[in-house]
């Protein structure tokens, strides 16, 4: 038999993290990652992982080399997925592209230097 | 960093009061005594970029008022002296109500509401503290209101910074936008002994227990709001070029000392943000693949130590990284909290340079 009523509450249960819910500690699922790694000189790649599956990645690149005047492929890896990558540092242009098409920004992850 | 941009939500006020003073000395005992222990983390890079440090504590941003405060109650001083005139002994009240240096302007027009309804209504009282009360009334009757235009505010900053580059920092001004308000309440209700609630049959509520005890706290502990040493420094990278395609990091032990971190972890962690590879010399120095700049590696640097060195809810760089069944977790030692980490992953890595080097493995 069980009363809900009678159910102990504990006030000084822990009531779990700030911030857990916002950043999900742990996994990387969720995050859209944005790369960039040097070629020659002062050449760079950019690279952009974890696309969610809702967006065609190929239009997605269609749209990139032509807002950022660059060229760039789409590669299939096995980890992680379709990746695109760009000519050139772009990650901040991808950013703000994938922001204002109405990404939450926080999903969105710049690495680099 | 944009991932970590919270959004505005009302977490944000509870995550700001939760956090725990902590103890004076930041590096704990095991620091060399030989070495001056660094004092600060700064805000900005050796260029002066502003780089965001997380969002600010209480405590922080308390330091931060008192300090800007001072500077501001000159200006101040003047439109309060028709207040004065009339108050008399609550100057000392009245002084705290300042409006921070570096709030946006239209946050400074929903601050002195908390200020404007209290002035006309009480000149009529003679009674002390018969204001007092009739002060917090209203403010309690307000609350709504306030809280309507406070989140008014917000938007219309939010909208306004949407096209500025550091996502923090506007967190951070809608964060000290919050501010004025709470610190209002706690300056009416400093006294002890006048406490709203005992001249009434209500009970207390939450935020004014709170207030209390951030009053005492303050009134007991000035130390709290001015001490230095809290915040510290670490050496800024040293990096060499090693031939055309190579840099040297050479401080890189000391640096990780000084964060009581393990170099291979620190590594681990440069190697993946920068998708290159490197390998340590004899002599403890860091070789890394690639030509980077002492800007860019402290930037790395700068991102690692608020990811895996200070602590999320203290912000005490005092921190423990132990490693359970392939998970890194991250225990403060002042406030004692203890978080998990994100493992450090690659990702993807392009294919850069000639295959035929590649083919090798």
């Amino acid at each position: 038999m069980s009363v809900q009523n009678l159910n102990t509450f504990d006030p000084f249960a822990d009531e779990g993290d700030p911030l857990g819910n916002n950043a999900d500690v742990g996994s990387q699922q969720n995050y859209i990652h944005i790369r960039i790694q040097q070629r020659n000189g002062r050449k760079t790649l950019t690279t952009l992982q974890g696309l969610p599956k809702e967006y065609d990645a190929k239009k997605l690149l269609k749209a990139f080399k032509k807002e950022f005047a660059c060229n760039g492929t789409l590669v299939d890896d096995e980890e992680a997925g379709q990746v695109i990558q760009l000519q050139g540092d772009q990650r901040l242009k991808i950013s703000n592209f994938l922001v204002e098409e109405g990404l939450p920004r926080n999903s969105i992850k710049i690495h680099g230097f | 960093m944009a991932s970590e941009e919270p959004m505005f939500d009302p977490s944000l006020k509870k995550r700001k009061k939760k956090q725990v003073a902590f103890s004076e000395d930041p590096l704990g005992a095991e620091t060399d005594p030989t070495t001056p222990a660094p004092a600060t983390i700064d805000d900005t890079t050796a260029n002066g970029d502003a780089v965001d440090m997380g969002p600010t504590t209480m405590h922080e941003q308390m330091k931060q008022n008192g300090i800007t405060g001072e500077d501001e109650e000159e200006g101040e001083k003047k439109e309060d002296d028709e207040f004065k005139a009339m108050f008399g002994d609550l100057k000392k009240k009245k002084k705290k109500k300042d409006i921070p240096l570096d709030l946006p302007d239209d946050n400074s027009g929903t601050s002195t509401p908390t200020a404007a309804p209290a002035a006309p209504e009480d000149l009529d009282f003679s009674d002390l503290k018969k204001k007092k009360k009739s002060t917090k009334k209203k403010a309690a009757l307000d609350m709504e209101a306030f809280e309507k235009e406070l989140n008014e505010a917000k938007a219309k900053d939010a909208e306004e910074d949407e096209g500025g580059d550091e996502a923090m920092g506007d967190v951070d001004e809608v964060e000290l936008g919050d501010d004025p308000f709470t610190r209002g309440e706690t300056a009416i209700s400093l006294d002890a002994g006048n406490e709203p609630w005992l001249k009434s049959d209500r009970d207390y509520t939450y935020q004014e227990l709170l207030q209390r005890f951030y009053a005492q706290l303050h009134a007991s502990n000035p130390a709290l709001l001015n001490s230095a040493g809290k915040r510290y420094t670490i050496a800024p990278p040293q990096i060499m070029r090693e031939g055309n395609k190579k840099s040297i990091f050479a401080n890189v032990s000391d640096i990780c000392k000084r964060m009581h971190r393990q170099p291979e972890h620190v590594i681990q962690y440069m190697f993946a943000e920068m998708g290159t590879t490197g390998s340590v010399d004899g002599s403890g120095r860091l070789v890394i693949k690639g030509r980077f700049q002492q800007k860019q590696i402290e930037h790395v640097l700068r991102r690692y130590i608020v990811e895996y060195v200070t602590c999320k809810t203290c912000k005490s760089p005092d921190t423990l990284l132990t490693k359970e069944n392939r998970i890194f977790f991250m225990s403060c030692e002042s406030c004692g909290s203890r978080r998990s980490v994100n493992t450090i992953k690659t990702g993807f890595q392009a294919q850069v340079g000639r295959r035929s080097r590649n083919k090798t493995g």
